[in-house]
């Protein structure tokens, strides 16, 4: 009898049942906001298009030499979204860029993450004059014109996707750092915290194992939003002609569509295909983003 | 006795008031300074320190590279000598207000900048203020009447404008307005044909302004409306309107003189801090007009790559961001006596 007790109550078993509770009353309030289940059904849909996409396409359609379309042909004939300035199918590279957008995208916003959490815990727990510094920071990188620094980021250091990465999350994680700071403020505040500083809990300890887990939710909501941003701030250097040249991204379709005159050419199509693209799976990423915000932060949910 | 003792005392708290003003604006100021400092150490470890210097990067392009070349280019730019002494040369000419020489025109940076600096003005400054009343007039206007179908479909569009990238909006309004409607031009300040004189110059630079301008305007206001409509949704809980309502004051009045003048606070200094985000948007939208501003001057510096443009301008932005920060501090001392405390 002891040793079922003991099974149930270990403290893996009551940390996993809490867990599955506090994360089953989330989703309850995450699923009564429609905007943010409509969000989160379009992320599935660009994530398996994203993986699944480069097997719908023909094989060569991003080849110049294989094209077999007119240039700039309407919609229609076998082209659902026309043609681009080569003859290529634009539906297809559409299609094709929706992985480089979201590796990009996601990639960047966790490097900034990464960044704003541990800025953000440091700040929050340390008082005094690593906090101020560390804050200045942060502020400092909040009101930099972020696109202008990631440009000229990116100019220097060549273009390519790892550049991009690192030019998007270095200018992005300041948002991240002071929407932890404030929860780590207000964890530091409980009485566990104390109890755990008078066992002797070093600031590593109490960081990472008691503040780290209740700033997570948070984390998530904001990464998800910053991932909104990072794909725009993608798709607009890519426009800019700072784009991978080794991949199709809808940024880079839509410097090309510029640069070969389609606007001359009223090649609306061209562009409305991966700028729609763009629009919607950042909107998607900003609904599911605010509505986890929303159900985590009882105050917003008025 | 009690009389001059209460003026004395008023005097005192004035003079206190003053006090505590000097020492918020010197606290304030030193944080400026540093971040201008900072932006300073940055743009030369940017252009500097990392890997990839201009020179390397130039002698890609050019077709016959040969070191003779190379070296000549590493004296030119200053680049052949220690780093302490090129960080000096730096500083000295940048408290001068040299930026360097730009590549492409073969002019100094700075009056390039002098000739650019007034249509991005313009052009920034029309949006912003046009961005601001729409955006705060219908966020306060959508709180005010929340949980409707008005504040759903202001909500909604606002997101969807915030999710659509500038360019998307720029090229779609040339196409529908500038080439099929034929409404407005797709591009540039002014015509070559228009007479020299005030108002043919005058409605020229508004035909021409109108589109980018609202396209930046599209751009900003929805980040201005979520704003002031988390900022109304806020004070709408207070009890001072129930006691406003219950005085018999018109719903209107309510709203304009008790609520919005609370939730303005927090919003006016938003402006300010947004500067960096107008900068952005203005970058896209001059670059796909051609309005010769500094957006497209950027732009244009991009691919060749212009250095000394892109250096110099990244110092002028990101500095402009931390000058219009301290505005915002101090103007939140004189909107908002809470702020007087710190």
């Amino acid at each position: 009898m002891s040793s079922s007790a003991e099974v149930q109550y270990s403290p893996r078993a009551i940390r996993l049942a809490r867990w599955r509770r506090a994360s089953g009353k989330l989703w309850k309030e995450f699923a009564k906001q429609k905007g943010g289940v409509v969000g989160l059904i379009g992320l599935g849909i660009f994530i398996i298009l994203a993986i699944f996409g480069p097997m719908l396409v023909s094989e060569n359609a991003t080849s110049v030499v294989e094209a077999t379309g007119e240039r700039m042909a309407p919609p229609g004939d076998g082209y659902i979204f026309g043609t681009d300035d080569r003859g290529r199918s634009v539906a297809e590279l559409t299609i094709l860029g929706t992985r480089v957008t979201l590796i990009i995208g996601m990639a960047a916003a966790f490097l900034g993450m990464i960044i704003g959490t541990t800025v953000g815990i440091i700040s929050g727990h340390f008082e005094g004059k690593i906090s101020w510094v560390l804050m200045r920071i942060a502020e400092w990188f909040m009101n930099l014109p972020t696109l202008v620094l990631a440009v000229v980021l990116v100019v220097i250091m060549g273009r390519g996707m790892l550049v991009m990465v690192i030019a998007i999350g270095v200018t992005s994680w300041a948002g991240t750092a002071r929407v932890v700071r404030a929860q780590t403020r207000a964890v530091e505040g409980r009485p566990y915290m104390e109890r755990a500083k008078a066992l002797g809990a070093g600031h590593g300890h109490q960081m990472v194992r008691h503040v780290l887990p209740n700033v997570m939710p948070l984390v998530l909501a904001s990464t998800i939003m910053a991932v909104a941003g990072a794909i725009l701030t993608e798709s607009t250097l890519a426009f800019l002609g700072l784009y991978d040249p080794a991949s199709v991204s809808w940024g880079r379709m839509l410097n090309q569509a510029w640069s070969a005159g389609a606007m001359t050419a009223q090649a609306w199509w061209y562009i409305l295909a991966p700028g729609l693209m763009i629009l919607l799976v950042v909107l998607c990423f900003t609904l599911a983003g605010r509505a986890l915000e929303t159900a985590l932060n009882p105050r917003l949910r008025k | 006795m009690t009389v001059t003792q209460g003026a004395e005392q008023a005097q005192q708290k004035t003079r206190g008031n003053h006090a505590g003003f000097v020492r918020y604006l010197i606290n304030r100021a030193s944080g400026t300074l540093v971040s201008l400092l900072a932006i300073v150490f940055s743009a030369f470890f940017i252009f500097r320190v990392l890997p990839g210097d201009p020179v390397t990067n130039l002698m890609q392009e050019v077709e016959n590279p040969t070191p003779e070349l190379e070296a000549r280019l590493r004296a030119e730019y200053g680049l052949d000598e220690p780093m302490m002494i090129q960080f000096w040369n730096y500083l000295t000419d940048l408290f001068q207000g040299d930026l360097g020489t730009s590549i492409q025109y073969n002019v100094p940076v700075m009056d390039l900048f002098v000739d650019r600096v007034g249509p991005t003005v313009l052009l920034g400054g029309v949006a912003m203020v046009l961005a601001v009343f729409i955006g705060y007039g219908l966020g306060a206007a959508s709180a005010w009447r929340h949980g409707t179908r008005f504040d759903r479909v202001n909500v909604y569009s606002a997101l969807v404008f915030f999710a659509a990238p500038t360019f998307l909006i720029s090229m779609l309004a040339i196409i529908i307005f500038s080439r099929e409607l034929r409404l407005f031009p797709t591009g540039r300040m002014g015509s070559a044909q228009t007479p020299d004189e005030f108002f043919p110059q005058l409605l020229d630079t508004v035909y021409h302004l109108t589109l980018p301008t609202l396209t930046l305007t599209l751009m900003m206001y929805s980040g201005y409306l979520l704003t002031m409509r988390a900022a109304m949704l806020d004070e709408m809980g207070n009890d001072y309107l129930t006691t406003a309502r219950a005085k018999g004051l018109r719903d209107a009045a309510v709203r304009r003189k008790h609520a919005m003048r609370n939730a303005l606070l927090p919003t006016t200094t938003v402006v300010f801090m947004s500067l960096g985000n107008l900068i952005n948007g203005s970058l896209i939208t001059e670059m796909i007009y051609s309005w010769p501003g500094l957006g497209y001057m950027f732009y244009q510096a991009i691919s060749v790559p212009d250095y000394p443009v892109l250096q110099g301008l990244f110092i002028i932005f990101a500095g402009s961001t931390v000058l219009a920060n301290l505005a915002a501090d101090i103007l939140y001392w004189f909107i908002d006596p809470r702020a007087r405390k710190v």
